[in-house]
């Protein structure tokens, strides 16, 4: 029973992290308090907002520790917060709020009085309280927040890992020449054959590929890394980046700004004016294709936000069914099912990056597709 | 609902990484690699052309060397043909040539026996002629006694002479 005990409060300590709802400063703490001491001991464990909590961006990195407690007991790196408010820039590092997230620690910057509740940050009332509506949310001003959050943070990571892999791939072939590829291009030159191979060429075609393949790979392996490292669940991964709407928003924005700009005359023609078809019917396409438009990123930015984060609740919902089957005999069970779901999510971040790719280039290849 | 709410600071960070990355890999991934893969491709290309070519050029050589072969074969027969057509018409041209020499000289033979043989029967005639005189002499000279007969013998005698 001991080893269990210890066992049940590891993974307590890696997957529980502050699952509250209170409003008022008073009712938090005794919320939080009564929430801890349920949890502990397996009652009342709010599985959705664990998960939410897990899915979502955070303004800190917890490594691991229950929250209150501090280092070598628990481990949370603060980042940087960025925020633009009337008064301009202001920045701090998130420790400042003392790993309080209902609101009820100050930190007052510039004559501005931040708090941060349910990880956003708003400019609190004067006396330093946030004001809430019938629905608990609060109605203070929000300041833009342009902070080094979790998911910011694994996005820069990844960028320095993919600018780092292939600035040496590159490198390699000015040393070697146009021989066979060694070290690294050896690893990531059959991917980045593939790509321009079976994706970009078949999609876009013999004349135009050259145009779009930099763009092209550089999605694949950029939702590739990113979904790879949503996996991997310990610091500095971890985070739900690829998962994320924002992401994935950004993305699909920038293939229909692409596919947009390449739109040649036939594919407008397409689009308002359908040929082939009699008046009436040209008519009544022409919405159709103009929503159309819109609809193919919008597909993109779900599918890949939906995959993804379906895969991380699965896998945290396996392991959450641990606490609220309140039995450490469950684990094995939860274990076994989280390894085989992580085995089909790596298949999966290599299918949607590809998917992705994939589509992105087929937007542009009917974009850019010359009347026939 | 906050799950699909996209938030502008990742949106902000998403853009400018995205872009960076973009501008950076272009410039130190994409490029020297599709760049050198192409150039890979081609020179493969290149290479098994090159190789084609010189397999066909082979395959011409071989061709020539046997067309070469055959025709010296060829020439070799004739030559040999030619050289026992000639072997045989010199050998019977020097049969013929022999054969006429041999004639010839048969034939100077015979001539040359034929004109032995009438100078021999000249002689002879001579011979038998003196010794037909002698003869006669002799017989004259014993029977001169009878004219008649002597004259008769001796016309005899000529008769017999002149026909031999």
């Amino acid at each position: 029973m001991k080893l269990s005990s210890f066992i049940k409060s590891l993974v307590l300590s890696l997957v529980f992290f502050i699952p509250f709802n209170g409003v008022q400063a008073q009712e938090h703490e005794t919320t939080h308090k009564t929430e801890k001491s349920q949890a502990t001991e397996g009652e009342g464990f709010d599985i959705t907002s664990m998960i939410m909590h897990h899915i979502s961006d955070a303004h800190e990195f917890h490594v691991y520790g229950k929250n209150e407690d501090h280092f070598p007991k628990a481990l949370t790196v603060s980042l940087p917060i960025i925020l633009w408010t009337d008064n301009g820039l202001v920045s701090f590092m998130s420790s400042e709020f003392h790993h309080n997230d209902n609101g009820t620690h100050v930190v007052e910057k510039k004559g501005m009085k931040f708090v941060k509740f349910h990880d956003k940050i708003y400019q609190a009332n004067t006396d330093g309280t946030l004001s809430l509506d019938d629905e608990h949310h609060p109605i203070n001003t929000k300041p833009l927040d342009f902070s080094i959050t979790k998911n910011v943070f694994v996005l820069l990571l990844s960028v320095i890992i993919l600018l780092l892999l292939f600035s040496a791939a590159g490198r390699s072939y000015k040393k070697h020449g146009n021989g066979e590829p060694k070290g690294v291009a050896k690893f990531l030159e059959p991917l980045v054959i593939f790509i321009r191979d079976e994706i970009a060429i078949p999609n876009i075609g013999e004349k135009h590929y050259r145009k779009y393949i930099p763009l092209l790979l550089t999605i694949f392996f950029f939702v590739w890394l990113n979904n790879i490292f949503g996996l991997i669940p310990f610091f500095p991964f971890a985070a739900n980046v690829s998962g994320n709407i924002a992401f994935t928003f950004t993305l699909a924005v920038i293939v229909f700004i692409v596919v947009t700009l390449s739109g040649n005359k036939n594919y407008w023609k397409h689009i308002f004016w359908m040929p082939d078809v009699p008046v009436g019917m040209k008519l009544f396409l022409a919405p159709i294709e103009v929503i159309g438009m819109f609809v193919k990123p919008i597909s993109l930015m779900i599918r890949l936000f939906a995959n993804i984060t379906a895969g991380h609740i699965i896998v945290l919902s396996l392991i959450g069914l641990i606490f609220v089957l309140k039995s450490v005999w469950v684990a094995p069970v939860s274990v076994a099912f989280t390894l085989f779901i992580s085995v089909i999510e790596i298949l999966v971040t290599a299918i949607q990056a590809y998917i992705f790719t994939m589509l992105t280039s087929l937007y542009i290849g009917a974009a850019i597709e010359e009347e026939h | 609902m906050e799950l699909i709410t996209p938030a502008i600071g990742l949106i902000f960070w998403t853009t400018v990484t995205f872009l960076i990355l973009l501008f950076l890999l272009k410039k130190m991934a994409w490029g020297p690699i599709l760049g050198a893969v192409s150039d890979r491709e081609e020179s493969i290309k290149s290479a098994l052309a090159s190789a084609e070519e010189a397999r066909k050029e082979m395959q011409n050589l071989t061709a020539d060397n046997e067309r070469i072969l055959k025709e010296a074969r060829t020439q070799r027969d004739e030559m040999m043909k030619e050289a026992r057509a000639i072997k045989e018409s010199m050998i019977a041209e020097a049969k013929e040539e022999a054969k006429e020499e041999a004639n010839k000289m048969i034939a100077q033979a015979q001539s040359t026996i034929r004109l032995e043989k009438q100078s021999a029967i000249a002689e002879i005639k001579t011979q038998v002629a003196e010794l037909s005189v002698g003869i006669a002499e002799k017989v004259v000279k014993k029977e001169l006694a009878n004219d008649k007969e002597q004259s008769d013998l001796i016309a005899q005698l000529l008769k017999e002479v002149t026909i031999n």
